[in-house]
């Protein structure tokens, strides 16, 4: 049974009528279309479709869209301001830290959720913390680089 | 038409030049310069496209226009499409500094069938060494015909004018100029090209050899950057169809109530074809979960360890590859001698966008948008399941995340058109993860059998190579052995029926991996032992100077220090050639003698590719080959039993995360003056060989089965008493 729900979503407060049930990645890219937030396998093994919820990255492939209820949601399309890429959108850019591009945004979140958390982190914490999002076309080394040139670009303040 | 029957040999390694005198500059319709270019015979291209075959190889399987516009911007048509590798960067590139214009008036218009001649796709690392340099000589040309549009304006003989950043200037009067958007402006030009502009020599380049990052990277980086799944049509519905538990499993019986009595759920039965579309994907999902079918799965105890025996024993008849000398009087001359069986499981594509198809079809027209690395062939395949010309479909460019070969199969996209006629809406067939891995077109499984022998001058005596089902592309050695002989035993993929389970295809530098692994396992053994250290042992035994270049600059950047293996070192060295290019690569390898565990610590890898329009993109691929190599070096094996196929996801089927990583170092020899070669494709070969070789090195465990597993390594140790 639908049921109306209330969130925030990139700043601005967001009300609709939707199966609880079903997963915040596909409300955001088929009701919202929002459709940076990708779909990789589904099963929360590959990160594609990372978001933040009160800043924490989740895999929105396995979130309930009841669960976020109330919550702050940003997808990449919420993480420029006023049109001005985010320091880590412009490290990715800068160190060519992308391929095909498809990861990237679930990268990018994923990276973002953490260096709020460890905003000086070693280049083995920084592995350790993207180690679960996947990558085929073997950026990884760049996309390493980005995150650290990030992290030192924006002096511990994300 | 099988579906990946036809493109067999647009992935043998293509050498050929490709010969620019016999271009064909053809004139249409239109305002501003428009340059209609092609290489090789248009008639042969015409009829290719036509009638889709037989297929020969195909000299002319690329072509392009550009058209310079009254705004002054500059459009690249191609059907090359951009996933990753970086061509929507190099290829403007290439075309702005042969028109002297600014990069960022280059706009690069991929693979829309509609406004891009015909292409055969994206793959064999062909766009730039057979793409580029037809547009850099339709560059020139549209610049000799500005500089002559020029001359009558501003009444001043073509040799007296230079073009600058978009603007026709005369020499030494700089003031007076006038820019490409005046020259073109509401002009319709029929020109026919005089075949006198020269390319630039490298001397002359400003923008080609400058290292440049991601044209497209703002896009991708901000969520802007539209695949086919972001396309979404007013009513469009996304599909899902019901799929057998293995290949050629009978539908017995299906009862569908369920899945119809939800809400606004459409059901389509066609025979055996049933799917579910819905306005969400998760709530077509969710209908198909309601359907109840069972299936009848053929039996068989064909699995992935006894296949290789089946392979062999349901091998072809070979083809003679490459042969000279006497292998008897070369193994008579040889003092030691090694025999051995090299194997290699399939594996998945696994890009990160799984293929996904978009169809909408007003009347008799159809438009298309698909992750594909073949737009052309897509476009052929509408056209048919639907029944029109195919003039009347129109594949859209967009976006592909990673191909890596496994896109030249449009499977998807052929179900989408089925069910936009069927629903009599848009319709969105985006492959879920399991049915990626399900329906791929895997590198195909394959045995290598090498018997060799060592001279007491250390030399290679002679070299009998027999590769079954990897394919021909990297068999050839390129070692000086005067007794030799490669054969090659199937395709691999293509070319009729095969043993095969399911469908097998090219997966980044098809069949190379395999032969590379196998060959430079192979020297390895030889140099272990003849005694002799494996970087030596190879220089010894080569005389081709790009190939002793590109060892010897990855050894010095290794800092290589002369030891026979195994030396406790963990060190590997692998070479090869691919798409024209010569590569070499040194991994450092770690083996945790109680799990098997090994992990690649550093790895050198020098690529001689000769002119490298864009070194950073170069170098990029160089690391994602690396980094993705380490995959099929390691951990990536499908595993099955009949035609089931248990690895459905990214859980057991491990593809290289960021914990993987080495230090990479990448060496470009720099050889501006010679012809561009591939750069998509060929680092990746030499990591199978590279880190088996590691292991042996580090341990003395010879391993003769990608992937490289631990448990294979931890049983090699137990049984040699190791450990």
């Amino acid at each position: 049974m639908e049921e109306s729900i209330e969130f925030t979503l990139n700043g601005k407060s967001t009300k609709l009528t939707v199966d609880p049930e079903r997963k915040l990645l596909w409300v955001l890219r088929t009701n919202l279309g929002l459709t940076g937030t990708k779909y990789g396998c589904g099963e929360s093994f590959c990160g594609a479709c990372t978001v933040l919820v009160d800043n924490e990255a989740v895999r929105s492939c396995q979130t309930t869209i009841k669960s976020v209820r109330g919550k702050e949601v940003v997808t990449i399309e919420g993480l420029s301001k006023k049109g001005a890429l985010h320091p880590l959108q412009k490290a990715f850019a800068e160190h060519d830290a992308l391929q095909c591009g498809y990861c990237t945004p679930g990268m990018i979140l994923n990276a973002y959720a953490f260096l709020r958390k460890n905003p000086r982190p070693s280049t083995s914490q920084i592995i350790d913390a993207m180690d679960d999002n996947l990558c085929r076309c073997g950026a990884h080394a760049r996309i390493l680089q980005a995150i650290a040139a990030a992290a030192n670009e924006m002096h511990g303040a994300i | 038409m099988s579906t990946d029957s036809y493109l067999e040999l647009d992935f043998q390694d293509e050498s050929s030049r490709f010969n620019m005198d016999r271009r064909d500059f053809i004139k249409i319709a239109g305002s501003g310069i428009i340059l209609l270019f092609s290489i090789g015979d248009l008639s042969l291209l015409a009829q290719e496209v036509r009638t889709r075959g037989p297929r020969h190889s195909l000299p002319t399987d690329f072509n392009a226009f550009l058209r310079i516009g009254e705004d002054g911007r500059i459009a690249c048509y191609t059907g090359k499409i951009e996933m990753g590798q970086g061509v929507i960067t190099s290829l403007a590139q290439e075309l702005a500094d042969e028109l002297d214009a600014p990069l960022d008036s280059v706009d690069m218009v991929m693979g829309d069938t509609e406004l891009c001649p015909w292409d055969a796709g994206t793959f064999g690392s062909l766009t730039t060494r057979a793409f580029g340099p037809a547009l850099r000589a339709a560059g020139a040309e549209a610049r000799q015909v500005l500089l002559e549009l020029a001359s009558e304006k501003l009444k001043a003989p073509t040799d007296k004018l230079v073009t600058e950043n978009g603007f026709v200037c005369i020499t030494g009067k700089r003031a007076q100029r006038i820019s490409y958007a005046e020259l073109t402006k509401g002009k319709r030009i029929e020109r026919h090209a005089t075949g006198k502009a020269a390319v630039k020599k490298p001397a002359e380049f400003k923008i080609m050899t400058k290292p440049l990052t991601h044209r497209d990277a703002a896009e991708k980086v901000s969520g802007k950057a539209k695949y086919a799944g972001d396309i979404q049509l007013p009513d469009m519905l996304y599909a899902r169809i019901l799929r057998p538990p293995s290949h050629d499993a009978k539908l017995i019986d299906v009862d569908l109530s369920e899945a119809r009595q939800m809400k606004d759920v459409q059901v389509i039965k066609e025979g055996d074809f049933i799917a579910v579309l819905h306005r969400h994907p998760d709530v077509a999902e969710a209908a198909l979960s309601k359907i109840k079918a069972r299936f009848d799965k053929p039996q068989s105890d064909l699995n992935d360890t006894n296949i290789f025996d089946y392979l062999l024993k349901n091998a072809p008849e070979g083809r003679t590859v490459a042969q000279d000398g006497d292998l008897q009087k070369g193994e008579s001359e040889s003092k030691i001698i090694v025999e051995e069986t090299y194997l290699d499981g399939y594996k998945a594509h696994a890009p990160m966008e799984p293929h996904t198809a978009v169809v909408k079809i007003d009347g008799d027209k159809a438009t298309v948008w698909a992750s594909t690395q073949t737009p052309f062939n897509a476009q052929q395949e509408v056209a048919r399941e639907l029944g029109l010309p195919s003039a009347n479909v129109r594949v859209m460019p967009v976006f592909v995340g990673g191909g890596f070969g496994g896109k030249t199969r449009n499977l998807q996209i052929v179900e989408a058109a089925r069910l936009a006629k069927l629903a009599g809406k848009p319709v969105q067939m985006a492959w879920t993860r399991a049915e990626e891995f399900f329906y791929d077109s895997f590198r195909p499984a394959a045995v290598v059998k090498i018997k060799s022998g060592v001279t007491d001058k250390a030399r290679i005596g002679f070299w009998d190579y027999r590769v079954y089902f990897a394919g021909e592309r990297g068999a050839k050695e390129f070692y000086d052995v005067p007794n030799h002989s490669t054969v090659a035993y199937g395709a691999g993929f293509g070319g009729g029926p095969s043993p095969h389970p399911f469908a097998t295809g090219a997966w980044r530098a098809p069949g190379n991996n395999t032969n590379t692994f196998a060959r430079e396992s192979h020297i390895d053994i030889m140099a272990a032992k003849a005694g002799l250290d494996p970087l030596a042992f190879r220089l010894q035994n080569l005389t081709d100077p790009k190939m002793r270049r590109v060892l010897k600059a990855a050894a010095e950047q290794f800092d290589w220090q002369p030891a026979r293996s195994p030396s406790g070192k963990g060190r590997g060295i692998a070479c090869g050639i691919d798409a024209g290019t010569y590569v070499a690569a040194i991994a450092a390898a770690e083996v945790d003698k109680e799990t098997g565990e090994v992990k690649v610590k550093h790895v050198a890898c020098a690529q001689d590719m000769g002119l490298a329009i864009n070194p950073e993109g170069a170098r990029i691929q160089m690391e994602g080959c690396i980094t993705m190599g380490l995959g099929y070096a390691l951990k990536e094996n499908i595993r099955f039993k009949g035609k089931e196929i248990f690895d459905l996801n990214f859980d057991t089927y491990e593809i290289p995360r960021f914990s993987w990583v080495p230090k990479i170092e990448t060496i470009l020899i720099d050889d501006k003056e010679a012809d561009s070669q591939g750069g998509g494709e060929p680092a990746i070969i030499t990591m199978g060989g590279a880190v088996a070789n590691a292991i042996f090195d580090a341990v003395g465990v010879r391993l003769f089965q990608l992937p490289l597993t631990s448990e294979a390594i931890r049983n090699a140790l137990n049984k040699d008493g190791h450990s």
